[in-house]
């Protein structure tokens, strides 16, 4: 790890200007993903500004009845509250499906949407990686690319984006709150990832020095039928291969009302919404499900080794919303 | 336009105090004694721990947050030493697998792992015990499937893991039956 200052900050304008002012500095929260980075020189700050000590990890009732997650909230305190579990099952269920007890009790929500990909050619700085080094080609295309991207991808960077949670949120239609150097905003989840396109080394619309100070989920009455289903390698404590954020309700056999995300396939999390258009007020019966499935997975394209990620997402969707209607129909 | 003035968090100027990034003193809270050292900011709580505060329970395995063999728990909650670093912890409570007995006498996590030959080469315990008693606290121990699940950050490469759940259950029990009695 390359030498580096250290700043603690109690305020956020504080944190704001300091890290503006500096464009060698960046924000150190919950570090389980930046620490990591600094060690293996892929991340070189000069300067980490910690912004722990900041007043944004509170968990607040919105007035139109959603709810506000602060940015710095940790894992494991947002997947144990109460209004989360109960009106979100599918956030609850993507942050406890992800990392390691330990990890959760460091990491943040706002971290969690900011974590780099695990691609094994953007964490070896010998290796070429557009996304690390603009320009020096993509190692994964041509490479080992099992756990690598379907959908979303480009001829510069097919990097699977790795996070659940953000998974969950896109399926809300969560929203990104920031402060900046040109005030705040409020950014719809959807537009808060960026495709890799032409330019994979950016990855979010954030200007140096701008801080995300809180999601907010809306006033979402599905969302308290929802789930999330994770298919990896091994049972805990691992990334996906294919994972399902669906939230779903069902009138008289016939599909209401439906929230479907992808994650692990492709380079942002993917809002199904192809497979949304099929499923709207279809039968709520698994063929469905599955011409749905086929739908959403029609653009997906193979680098070889993760072929077979096309068909278990189809069946992790079929899977996933079979398994919803069976719980809304025992209730 | 808005200006600055009409946020409540307009961006102040760069006013915070830089440390670093050569050694800096560094006062640290470790198992309820006050310890003062001199580090650089980059140093991890890892390294801060076994080489400067000679506490060597805490082990180093992969030394980038995978395998869980430097679990301790910072303000009482379980984390991982390798991804922190030493000098966001001044203020907090750090507490190591030194701080868990009391003088002579075992906690009782660490007696059942000895009881239930919960370990063969001994170099993930540390952490495994700390993970062990941070789980009863947090209440996940319910059964053995819960436990294997919130263990599941804390790895063994002797494969210990029956005899670990083992020590973790009777612990449990034992707790179970001391709130029964009283």
């Amino acid at each position: 790890m390359r030498p580096v200052s250290y700043s603690r900050v109690a305020d956020v304008g504080t944190a704001i200007g300091t890290v503006t002012a500096d464009p060698e500095s960046a924000f150190l929260a919950g570090g389980t993903t930046q620490i990591d980075l600094l060690r293996i020189y892929v991340e070189q700050p000069a300067r980490l500004v910690d912004i722990n000590d900041l007043p944004l990890n509170g968990i607040e009732e919105l007035p139109d009845g959603g709810l506000r997650l602060g940015g710095l909230a940790r894992m494991s305190d947002v997947a144990a509250h109460p209004a989360v579990r109960e009106r979100y099952p599918v956030v609850s269920e993507a942050l406890l499906l992800g990392a390691s007890p330990q990890l959760r009790n460091m990491a943040t929500v706002a971290g969690n949407l900011m974590q780099r990909v695990r691609c094994s050619y953007f964490r070896d700085t010998e290796a070429p990686c557009n996304k690390r080094a603009p320009g020096t080609g993509c190692g994964a295309l041509d490479g080992v690319n099992r756990g690598h991207a379907v959908l979303g991808t480009s001829d510069r960077c097919i990097a699977t984006h790795p996070s659940d949670l953000a998974v969950a949120l896109v399926a809300l239609d969560a929203v990104v709150r920031t402060e900046g150097p040109a005030g705040p905003r409020s950014i719809p989840i959807d537009d808060f990832f960026l495709l890799p396109d032409r330019t994979p080394e950016r990855e979010h619309p954030l200007t140096h020095g701008e801080l995300v100070t809180s999601i907010d989920l809306p006033a979402l009455p599905v969302a308290a039928r929802s789930r999330y289903v994770k298919i990896r390698d091994r049972e805990s404590y691992e990334f996906a291969l294919v994972a399902v954020a669906a939230a779903m309700s069902v009138v008289a056999g016939r599909i209401a009302e439906i929230r479907l995300a992808l994650g692990g396939v492709a380079t942002k999390p993917w809002r199904a919404r192809a497979a949304e258009q099929v499923l709207d007020g279809a039968p709520a019966t698994a063929d469905s499900y599955r011409r749905a499935a086929e739908v959403e997975l029609e653009p997906a394209v193979s680098h070889g080794m993760n072929e077979f990620k096309i068909e278990l997402a189809r069946r992790t969707i079929v899977r996933a919303l079979t398994e919803l209607a069976e719980r809304e129909a025992a209730a | 336009m808005k200006s600055y003035q009409a946020t409540r968090t307009a961006p102040a100027p760069d006013s915070a105090v830089v440390r670093g990034p050569g050694e800096v003193e560094v006062r640290l809270r470790v198992n309820g004694e006050v310890r003062r050292m001199f580090v650089e900011p980059r140093v991890s709580l890892l390294d801060a721990l076994r080489d400067r505060l000679d506490l060597h329970g805490t082990k180093k395995g992969c030394n980038q947050g995978a395998c869980g063999a430097c679990t301790v728990w910072v303000d009482r909650r379980r984390v991982l030493a390798c991804l922190t670093l030493a000098i966001s912890c001044e203020n907090r409570e750090v507490t190591t697998i030194e701080g868990l007995s009391e003088g002579d006498t075992l906690h009782p996590m660490q007696q059942a792992f000895l009881d239930a030959d919960a370990f063969q080469c001994g170099y993930c315990t540390p952490g495994q015990i700390m993970s062990a008693v941070a789980l009863l606290d947090e209440g996940h121990a319910g059964d053995d499937d819960e436990i294997r699940e919130w263990m599941s950050g804390n790895l063994c490469r002797c494969a210990a893991y029956p005899h670990i759940r083992s020590a973790i259950r009777r612990v449990r029990d034992e707790q179970e039956a001391g709130r029964a009695a009283r």
